[in-house]
């Protein structure tokens, strides 16, 4: 059992947990996930690991409620427990100096990003963050960000607040000499970015979250096509060559259970009203 | 004094019927009652040669447990098993029997041989019914060991080790313990109460049962060597292998071992209950002939799939599958398509298999293995409807242990290199089960587990007396 020791709402259905876990608080790097199980009936789910402080023995994870689990799951308050909780997993993030590097974060995965920003920080390069989201209420981690980048820079999809789309990172890319990017968010914006950069030769690493069960190489759900070879996300990954990924694949996998997790939402939800 | 008559054939297990039991996930075979298995044990020549022993890994003392029903004796009968096999209720539900101990019984020559499985596995299910034993355990050692994976070979040494006195913790990465018995082979054929039965007595016996703990990660073995005497690797198999053709990772193909996870580990048949989804499918494809292929087929039927075929490239024959389960498999009404390989796989516009294209093929020269090589036969190419397919053409070992131990010798398949009794390149750490000899049954990853618990004790006891020797000094 691991036990819930804070609870943040960042946005609408996006909650920050600090969990109870000492062990993988001590092994945590930037980059790597656990996946947890709320209780006997529930799915393991693959969350991002947003910070690790293996002094008080926590870890942190922003979730955002989408479907049955995740929602279930933000529900849970503070001395809560979940039931199981796997990790570290995956490679941590290659963390180097190399320069300038733009992270970019989208939607919940921002909170990782920001993980993954600070150690970049501290090995020395220039950070160029930014921070998108949908609509200006779902922006997230915007001050840690602030305090974390040397620059900062924000998007919506809307335009409700600072830039709208990511139109902008054209001018931002021809201007600035970039040496990497990092890209963490939704899969049509990793891609969006890869195409863009991928004219510009810079290196740009995305952090792909293909549909996992076990998380720990033995069931080869997660596998994802780069360069054409077939790799498992959650061993080889989750840190990929963003110019290389098969995209389109991916977003297709992640579809496969559409028409059963809404199942699984209603019924969740209509037992959650009676 | 004249011979006893000995009936030839065995007493056959009841079972659900097949049309029955193709829609539920309950244990096919219902198992003996008292009374037909003291008739079956009557079959038994009690031979003092007893050469079924020979034919077990394990060296179960056969004819002495047999001997011990037919008394009555049922509770004597499990310890005696025990005292060679400590997973007796899974051994007598999926040991390959008719290649092992029963391969080599005396009234196999004139008829059935003696039901050895199903006898242990009665003995074993009135052991669980009236509550078993502890065993006593030696004096404590003051040793510590390390074991990852809670598979057979993992529990097996666990088991062997704390009653020498040790004391012993197990990193099982998954939330439950067993391994394949939990993850892979489905409730029908090993119900997995049976297996939690069978963790919970090892926990009894006092060995630490950590969960949710993937060493390599967690940590590594060189960290566990620095808190552990010796350390026990038996993490078993691991990634699924793809055959690499075109379309595989379309949606709707699985690997089995993800099928199976989701169903068995998941529990997905009681989805929307149990979180986990699966997506059962009404034509499906199962590539491969072995056990993994055909509890992969015998579960989509379950889930109500119309039409479940196993696509093998050989003939019935090389089938690696044990032939019980293929019977079993064939009267549910699962079809098999002989002789036959897939080429690629073709979606619809939403990347969605719905179709792949086979080959028949022919058995040519035998190969490395002994077994006739299958050659494609030119121009026999066909299409065949589908809408799941399930890849069940092997496995490669988990690579997580490798890639975070330095000087750990591993082959050029990945597997860790060991000598008879289970010692690694690395002082110390012993390995035994799957992630040495490659896919093999439950009882030999038992035996592996068992030879390394007796080098395990070995080296701590000699390490001991250096010890001692040392502090004289
Ligand atoms: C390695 C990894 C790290 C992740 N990190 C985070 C994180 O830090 N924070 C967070 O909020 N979410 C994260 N996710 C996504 C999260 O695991 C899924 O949202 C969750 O499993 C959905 O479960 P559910 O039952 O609530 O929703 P479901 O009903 O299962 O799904 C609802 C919707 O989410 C989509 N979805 C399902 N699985 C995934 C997935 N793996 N990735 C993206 N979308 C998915 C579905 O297509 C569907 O539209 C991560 C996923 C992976 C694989
Ligand atoms: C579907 C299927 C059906 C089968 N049917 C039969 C049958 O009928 N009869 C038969 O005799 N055999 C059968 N087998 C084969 C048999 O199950 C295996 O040979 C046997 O389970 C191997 O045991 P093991 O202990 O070596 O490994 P496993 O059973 O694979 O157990 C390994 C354990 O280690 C854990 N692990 C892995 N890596 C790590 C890590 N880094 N840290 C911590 N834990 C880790 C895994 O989660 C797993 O629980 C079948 C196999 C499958 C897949
Ligand atoms: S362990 Fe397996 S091989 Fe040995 S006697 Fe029992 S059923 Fe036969
Ligand atoms: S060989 Fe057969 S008949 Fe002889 S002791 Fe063994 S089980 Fe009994
Ligand atoms: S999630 Fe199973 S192999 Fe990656």
């Amino acid at each position: 059992m691991y036990k819930i020791l804070a609870k943040r709402e960042l946005a609408p259905h996006i909650n920050l947990f600090e969990f109870s876990a000492g062990e993988v608080s001590a092994k945590t790097k930037p980059g790597q996930f656990v996946i947890l199980r709320i209780d006997e009936d529930g799915e393991r789910i693959p969350l991002t690991i947003a910070d690790a402080d293996p002094g008080k023995g926590t870890i942190a994870v922003a979730c955002h409620g989408v479907g049955k689990t995740t929602t279930q799951l933000g529900r849970l308050k503070e001395g809560d427990f979940v039931l199981d909780l796997l990790g570290p997993l995956g490679k941590p993030a290659r963390i180097e100096k190399f320069g300038t590097v733009l992270c970019v974060g989208g939607g919940v995965m921002v909170a990782p990003l920001h993980f993954q920003a600070k150690a970049f920080r501290e090995a020395g390069n220039n950070v160029i963050g930014i921070v998108g989201a949908t609509t200006r209420d779902h922006l997230i981690f915007l001050e840690e960000m602030e305090n974390t980048c040397n620059h900062l820079l924000v998007a919506t999809d809307d335009g409700t607040k600072g830039h709208k789309g990511m139109d902008f990172l054209k001018d931002l890319i021809k201007e600035t000499k970039i040496d990497r990017v990092v890209a963490e968010g939704p899969v049509v914006m990793m891609k969006a970015v890869s195409d863009l950069t991928r004219q510009h030769g810079i290196p740009t690493m995305v952090n792909l979250i293909p549909i996992m069960v076990d998380g720990m190489g033995m069931c080869g759900a997660c596998r994802v096509t780069v360069d054409g070879k077939t790799l498992f996300a959650c061993v080889d990954g989750l840190e990929f060559d963003g110019h290389q990924v098969d995209f389109d694949e991916l977003l297709a996998r992640l579809k496969v259970y559409t028409p059963q997790e809404k199942l699984a939402y209603v019924f969740s939800e209509q037992g959650e009203r009676n | 004094m004249p011979k006893p008559k000995i009936r030839k054939e065995a007493v056959p297990m009841p079972k659900q019927p097949p049309k029955e039991r193709a829609d539920n996930f309950r244990e096919v075979a219902i198992g003996y009652s008292e009374e037909q298995a003291l008739a079956e044990a009557e079959r038994c020549l009690q031979c003092r040669e007893a050469p079924c022993v020979k034919g077990c890994p394990v060296e179960v003392d056969i004819p002495t447990f047999i001997k011990l029903i037919r008394e009555r004796r049922f509770g004597e009968a499990a310890m005696k098993i025990k005292e060679k096999n400590s997973l007796p209720a899974v051994c007598g539900r999926v040991c390959p029997q008719e290649e092992q101990c029963q391969a080599k019984c005396t009234v196999g020559r004139i008829g059935e041989p003696t039901s050895i499985g199903r006898l242990e596995r009665f003995v074993a299910d009135w052991e669980r019914q009236h509550g078993c034993e502890i065993p006593q355990k030696c004096p404590t050692t003051g040793k510590k060991v390390a074991i990852v994976g809670a598979g057979p070979a993992g529990l097996t040494v666990a088991a062997d080790l704390i009653k020498l006195g040790h004391e012993v913790t197990i990193f099982e990465a998954l939330h439950k313990p067993g391994g394949v018995l939990t993850y892979g082979i489905p409730e029908f054929r090993l119900p997995k109460k049976i297996v939690e039965a069978e963790a919970e007595y090892i926990e009894k016996l006092g060995v630490t049962l950590k969960t949710n703990a993937l060493i390599g990660r967690l940590y590594t073995i060189a960290e566990l060597l620095r808190q552990f005497d010796a350390v026990f690797i038996g993490s078993g198999a691991g990634p699924p292998t793809f055959m690499g053709i075109p379309g595989e990772n379309l949606c709707g193909i699985y690997s089995a071992n993800e099928y199976l996870i989701r169903v068995n580990l998941m529990r997905s048949y009681d989805f929307p209950k149990a979180g986990t989804p699966i997506c059962g499918g009404e034509e499906v494809a199962v590539v491969g002939g072995g056990n993994v292929a055909m509890d992969s087929a015998r579960c989509a039927l379950r889930l109500g799939a119309k039409d479940v075929k196993i696509v093998y490239r050989r003939s019935r024959e090389e089938m690696p599958a044990r032939i019980e389960e293929i019977e079993n498999a064939e009267e549910e009404g699962i079809r098999f398509e002989f002789l036959t390989s897939p080429k690629r796989f073709i979606g619809n516009e939403r990347r969605r298999v719905k179709a792949m294209e086979c080959v028949r093929m022919r058995l040519g020269e035998p190969d490395d293995s002994g077994r006739r090589r299958p050659v494609p036969i030119e121009g026999s190419n066909f299409m065949v409807d589908v809408d799941i397919v399930i890849m069940a053409v092997g496995r490669t070992p988990n690579p997580i242990i490798k890639q975070t131990t330095e000087g750990l010798e591993t082959t050029k398949w990945g597997g860790i290199v060991t000598d008879e009794d289970g010692k690694t390149s690395i002082e110390g750490v012993y390995a035994g089960g799957d992630i040495v000899t490659g896919e093999s049954t439950v009882i030999s990853a038992m035996g592996a587990g068992r030879r390394a618990a007796r080098a395990i004790h070995e080296f701590l006891m000699k390490k001991e007396t250096c010890a001692r020797k040392k502090r004289n000094v």
